[in-house]
């Protein structure tokens, strides 16, 4: 039986078994048939001509993990940002962990999505904001039938987060190939502010398949920052659909880092729904091997006077394969719009493949967009600068990798985080500077 | 300390150097003038160890051992260095963390520790004076955003923090006022000892008003064709190459 089978006559016995009102049931129902319709993706379409899902498909995926599973703290430890206090909403197999996590319905609810799709007191929330932005595409609708557990943040007006979110999902392998559909909602209102880290890490080599929605909603005046960890190992692979929608006055920055998985798609929204409205989508891929690493991005701008600023680097070694493509919607009634898209490449192996497309449509006529895509390879006389000084070849190459790159982390504003990338991107290159980048 | 014989080289089919020789002693201070697309550049990056020109002839020996063989990175431990022309911008490395990794990449090298970094601050603060280079030029990503001249001063400054014995001033001149160029050439001096060797390559005789050669090489069409003193320099600027030129011939 194929993945999509197994998944669509699966349903009605989830159906039964989840706890929601009416409302919830009658958005999952059209959702299915959505999927039943349209099925998974193919390469025929012209979003994914460049990915394939068919080596991650193939996998006999369990789609309802039996037990409760666990981990020790100290196992997990290092993909917690550990260095500082932080509010942490963790799932194991798809199964909240209260022993990892730690919630606040303190001013701010930090909590779980079972909870607000089952408890009267968020039903109204849940009623203007659950599946309100996302798409109804096929992957986005198959997690819409399936929603039942992630993240629920709810930042009432004039709050600020004072610490950081981390969501992070972990995945035991205590399953052969296990499928994972986490739903988050974030509602940040009026003039609230939060800072999110989500991550979804495998902790063996086994196959896990993620398809996460997240929603977020930002009122106006508010911030949110973003930032989006992937260096999963290499049996996983990851569908991230973001949708966010913004108020007046609004900044929602989100930051993807990726650095690890098998195959890596990941589709973010933008929707400006309102004026002087800063959208910022950054990005720093790094991969090797055969991992595939798509950014499939979306600004929407519909009012005037909003800017949004686009900034992926990429860098691609091996048989690696990268894809950007980067839509930008100008609205007839968006003048004055400020839309900035950078996308550059680097690939270091002759095997190594990036596909890059601007997608820019413009409909108002008094607007500032620009966009540029470049792909090349180290520069020579860099790297012949950096030698002639006595730094070894592999180092020079590191060096000019980190330089490459680095202009993305500027706009990180957890120090914590930045310092983890760079860490990380270190390790990537494999190479100790002998400073912290 | 180095001794270039008959050097031929070039890029692919075409030969650019086409059989030099020099020989620098330590405690000397040498020039190295003529014409564009003379060949000196070139010359300088082919001691350096830049891999895009091929050594076809000939042998540049450094402290009496053949280095046309050896990666950059490794004649840069051995004391060689090349202060470039047009030095390339590295954004989000900072000038202090530039200079400390080549330092250490060195003492790696050697077989050394990492330089303690109380000792690495206090050497790099002394340089900095010396080239009257202010802390936050410091912290800015290398090369990035400065002008022509800051650009100069910090390949100065590396050279200072790295102290080699042949040190190689590749069109150090150029782009850099008045100003900057007696800073320069003044850090230049007082790091000149009788341990150590400098080229200077230049186009004017300007800066050899400042850094005072012992002997002056014109090199035309990659070929060293008059060698002599600082006077050969003015009689340069007077007189340009094309009486060289005609002597060249002639001979």
């Amino acid at each position: 039986m194929s993945l999509k089978d197994k998944l669509v006559s699966s349903f009605f016995a989830f159906e039964d078994y989840i706890d929601a009102d009416s409302h919830i049931h009658e958005i999952r129902n059209k959702a299915i048939k959505t999927f039943e319709e349209t099925g998974f993706p193919t390469k025929k379409e012209e979003a994914w001509k460049y990915t394939s899902l068919n080596s991650v498909l193939k996998e006999d995926y369990c789609v309802f993990p039996k037990k409760e599973n666990s981990v020790e703290f100290k196992e997990v430890k290092k993909y917690f940002l550990h260095e500082i206090d932080t509010y942490k909403i963790v799932f194991i197999d798809g199964v909240y962990n209260s022993f990892l996590s730690e919630t606040t319905h303190d001013k701010v609810d930090v909590c779980l999505m079972s909870s607000a799709l089952s408890k009267p007191k968020y039903k109204a929330v849940i009623e203007n904001y659950f599946n309100k932005v996302a798409k109804s595409d096929s992957l986005s609708s198959l997690n819409t039938a399936f929603a039942k557990e992630g993240a629920y943040i709810f930042i009432p007006k004039h709050r600020e987060v004072e610490k950081p979110i981390e969501i992070i999902n972990f995945a035991t392998g205590n399953e052969a190939a296990l499928l994972l559909q986490p739903r988050n909602l974030i509602v940040a209102e009026e003039n609230a502010h939060v800072q999110i880290i989500e991550r979804h890490q495998s902790l063996t080599d086994n196959a896990v398949f993620t398809n996460v929605v997240s929603e977020i909603f930002a009122g106006k005046n508010s911030s949110i920052d973003f930032y989006k960890v992937q260096n999963d190992n290499h049996g996983a692979s990851l569908i991230d659909n973001t949708f966010i929608s913004q108020k007046d006055g609004s900044n929602v920055s989100v930051h993807t880092f990726s650095f690890g998985g098998k195959l890596i798609r990941n589709n973010l929204n933008f929707y400006q729904k309102g004026e002087h409205i800063n959208s910022t989508l950054k990005g720093i891929t790094i991969i090797e091997d055969k991992q595939h690493v798509d950014h499939n991005t979306l600004v929407n701008h519909i009012e005037p006077n909003c800017e949004s600023h686009q900034d992926y680097k990429g860098i691609f070694a091996e048989k690696s394969t990268g894809v950007f493509n980067g839509r930008i919607i100008v609205e007839k009634e968006a003048q004055k719009t400020d839309a900035f898209q950078q996308n550059n490449n680097i690939l270091i192996d002759d095997k190594a493949t990036i596909n890059s497309k601007p997608q820019l449509e413009i409909f108002a006529d008094d607007v500032k967009c620009s966009h540029g895509c470049t792909i090349g390879q180290l520069d020579e006389e860099a790297l012949f600068y950096l030698r002639s000084r006595g730094i070894a070849k592999k180092e020079a190459r590191a060096l000019l990798m980190y330089a490459f790159a680095s202009n993305v982390l500027d706009s990180v504003k957890i120090p914590e985080v930045k310092a983890r990338i760079t860490k990380l991107i270190a390790k990537k290159i494999g190479v100790n500077l002998g400073f912290n980048l | 300390m180095l001794k270039i014989n008959n050097l031929h080289a070039g890029v692919e089919d075409t030969e650019i150097l086409k059989g030099i020789n020099l020989e620098v002693n330590a405690g000397e201070v040498h020039a190295i003038m003529g014409p564009n697309g003379s060949g000196k550049s070139t010359l300088a990056s082919v001691i350096a160890g830049k891999e895009e020109f091929d050594v076809t002839e000939g042998n540049i020996l450094f402290e009496a051992e053949d280095i046309a063989e050896l990666a950059p990175e490794e004649r840069a431990h051995k004391g060689i260095f090349l202060s470039f022309q047009y030095p390339v911008e590295i954004p989000g490395v900072s000038v202090t963390n530039f200079i400390k990794t080549a330092i250490n990449e060195g003492r790696k090298a050697q077989g050394l520790d990492d330089m303690p970094a109380n000792e690495m601050l206090k050497k790099i603060k002394e340089k900095a004076a010396l080239f009257e280079m202010d802390r936050k030029f410091l912290s800015r990503s290398l090369n990035e955003g400065f002008s022509g001249g800051e650009k100069k001063r910090n390949e100065i400054f590396q050279m200072a923090m790295l102290e080699p014995k042949l040190a190689i001033l590749d069109e150090t001149d150029s782009g850099l006022d008045i100003d900057a160029l007696r800073i320069v050439a003044n850090g230049v001096n007082k790091l000149k000892s009788d341990n150590n060797a400098v080229l200077v390559i230049t186009h004017y005789q300007r800066l050899l008003d400042y850094i005072i050669p012992d002997f002056v090489h014109v090199i035309l069409d990659g070929k060293i064709v008059k060698t002599g003193t600082k006077e050969l320099a003015y009689e340069l600027e007077e007189r340009g190459y094309d009486w060289i030129k005609e002597e060249a011939k002639t001979v």
